[in-house]
């Protein structure tokens, strides 16, 4: 799914409920993480559930780009991890730095739906990723 | 008679509308919520009569100085001290510990010696002792409770011996509601010659205190927590004790007489308080204690006892609804895992419900490890909880299981 169809189904859910359980069950679907890379190493610290993201890098004509995984133990932020995978997916550094994705949660109306510990979670897991693209 | 409907109204942010829904306000062992006479103390502080205390000889500082310590005399009722004296104002009660673990510690710890606390403690009466105990080569002893959270007196008693120099122990669970029997056990620290402190943060919000007949050394609770400001705590010492402690902080206020070469300093409590202190705050906490004490202790501790029992009476008809903490006599602090659903979940959707709950370790990780978790949810009473919250709760929760 792209993140334009991910927003045009949002679009046809109006109430929170709907929505929540949208999320859950976009996180029910995304693979679940191997429990080998469960680690400290891929943690993202700053949210209040445990958060994992694991970046992996392929090279395509001399470009570099970033893929993610990631998984959390709580069912409503797994799902916004695969949103997140999905705004981020197969991205180059410079697209990942230009990418703004609270714009792309407001289009999704999750704005008012985030409580602010998980918007904290949000900004945690975004940091980290851009973290990962200024490295390579 | 107690009409938890009137004193609610006391309450302004209860009758706020949270997402759309009433405001179900079940996190106040974190903090609590003010009534509107603390609001109005603090208004009128700041808009009428506001200047530094202490200091100046005009009618604005004298009138704030008198109300400060004011407030000073008003704590000392509330908890039964032998003098207003026995009063230190500090930020709030992880100061008031780290205060009592800074300078007794450091002046009386020694090698060999050893601090003793529960394994229900907060990390703010764990963590300074901790710190402290490595700082003096001193150790940090942690005696043992039941799975369902109850205090073992054996175990206790196992530990306790010649080489304790202070007992620090909570009089109520933040995470089990648990409530130690302080007084007896402040009697067996006593016999084995060590100090004892008490942790009154929950405690003060929900019984009477008497720092003469529990014969605790040392008491600490905080201002936000007892429907006061947030910012001020205090600390109970006994005068002697306090007495024969260095300062904890130094600057203004706290001095005898200062050259550039040697300072003197001031009596109990001044010398405790450096600087400026959070003297709004102090009044408007004073005014938050004589609010419970016009509703009466007794009758706030007989109302949370009842909406205690109703609860976890109504806690049973969720399946899957386990509370963690199950002793005898516990008070209105409840800890619950729900199916195996993450507590964050359950909190978000709880959230959407105008239900506000406390998700993680509460402040006290080993303990919660210790139940065997690594997160809880938590759902805490207050003096204004009324059975329509619990009531708003229950069908919250048995919502949030259809999520997932």
């Amino acid at each position: 799914m792209t993140i334009d169809e991910l927003i045009e189904n949002f679009d046809l859910l109006d109430d929170w409920e709907d929505k929540y359980r949208y999320i859950i069950d976009l996180g029910a679907r995304m693979d679940a993480l191997p429990e080998n890379l469960k680690t400290d190493d891929w943690k993202v610290h700053g949210c209040q559930s445990q958060v994992w993201l694991v970046p992996s890098v392929t090279m395509e004509d001399g470009q570099k780009y970033l893929d993610f995984q990631g998984d959390s133990d709580a069912a409503i932020v797994r799902g916004i991890v695969a949103i997140i995978l999905m705004v981020f997916a197969h991205k180059t550094p410079q697209e990942i730095k230009e990418i703004a994705v609270e714009n792309i949660f407001a289009k999704l109306g999750l704005q008012d739906h985030l409580s602010p510990s998980r918007r904290n979670g949000l900004a945690a897991m975004t940091e980290k990723i851009r973290y990962y693209a200024s490295a390579l | 008679m107690y009409d938890v409907y009137k004193i609610r109204q006391d309450f302004p942010v209860l009758s706020q509308r949270i997402n759309g829904k009433p405001n179900t306000f079940l996190d106040s062992a974190a903090s609590a919520q003010k009534p509107q006479c603390v609001i109005d103390t603090m208004y009128r502080l700041y808009s009428s009569c506001y200047a530094n205390v202490h200091r100046g000889a005009y009618y604005l500082s004298e009138h704030m100085t008198q109300e400060y310590e004011n407030a000073r005399k008003i704590v000392q009722r509330f908890i039964n001290a032998a003098s207003e004296r026995e009063i230190i104002f500090t930020r709030n009660a992880t100061e008031s510990i780290n205060l009592v673990a800074a300078c007794w510690g450091r002046k009386f710890l020694k090698p060999g010696d050893e601090v003793l606390i529960s394994q229900a403690e907060h990390h703010a009466n764990l963590i300074p002792w901790q710190v402290i105990a490595a700082e003096t080569g001193a150790e940090l002893k942690v005696f043992k409770i039941a799975d369902d959270g109850s205090y073992l007196e054996e175990e206790y008693l196992k530990l306790l011996g010649p080489k304790t120099k202070m007992v620090a122990v909570t009089a109520m669970s933040n995470v089990l509601g648990t409530v130690f029997p302080v007084r007896k056990m402040a009697e067996q620290a006593h016999m084995a010659g060590a100090l004892f402190l008490v942790d009154a943060c929950q405690a003060a919000v929900h019984h009477a205190l008497d720092v003469q007949q529990t014969d605790c050394d040392f008491l600490a609770f905080s201002g936000h927590k007892t429907y006061g400001p947030s910012g001020i705590g205090v600390l109970y010492g006994k005068y002697k004790l306090l007495d024969s402690l260095p300062p904890y902080q130094f600057g203004g206020d706290m001095v005898e007489k200062v050259t550039y070469e040697k300072t003197t300093f001031d009596e109990v409590p001044a010398r405790f308080e450096a600087g400026t202190p959070a003297m709004v705050q102090a009044i408007g906490l004073g005014r938050a204690l004589q609010y419970m004490q016009e509703q009466g202790m007794e009758n706030i501790a007989a109302h949370e006892a009842e909406l205690t029992d109703y609860a976890r009476g109504r806690f049973a008809e969720v399946k899957g609804f386990k509370e963690i903490g199950t002793a005898r006599g516990k008070g209105g602090v409840f800890s619950f895992v729900l199916d195996g659903i993450h507590p964050q979940d359950i909190a978000f959707i709880l959230d959407k419900e105008g239900v506000s709950v406390r998700t993680g370790h509460h402040c006290a990780q080993p303990l919660v490890e210790r139940m065997g978790y690594t997160s809880l949810a938590r759902a805490s009473l207050g003096m204004y909880s009324s059975r329509e919250d619990i009531d708003i709760f229950i069908a919250a929760l048995q919502k949030a299981k259809t999520f997932f």
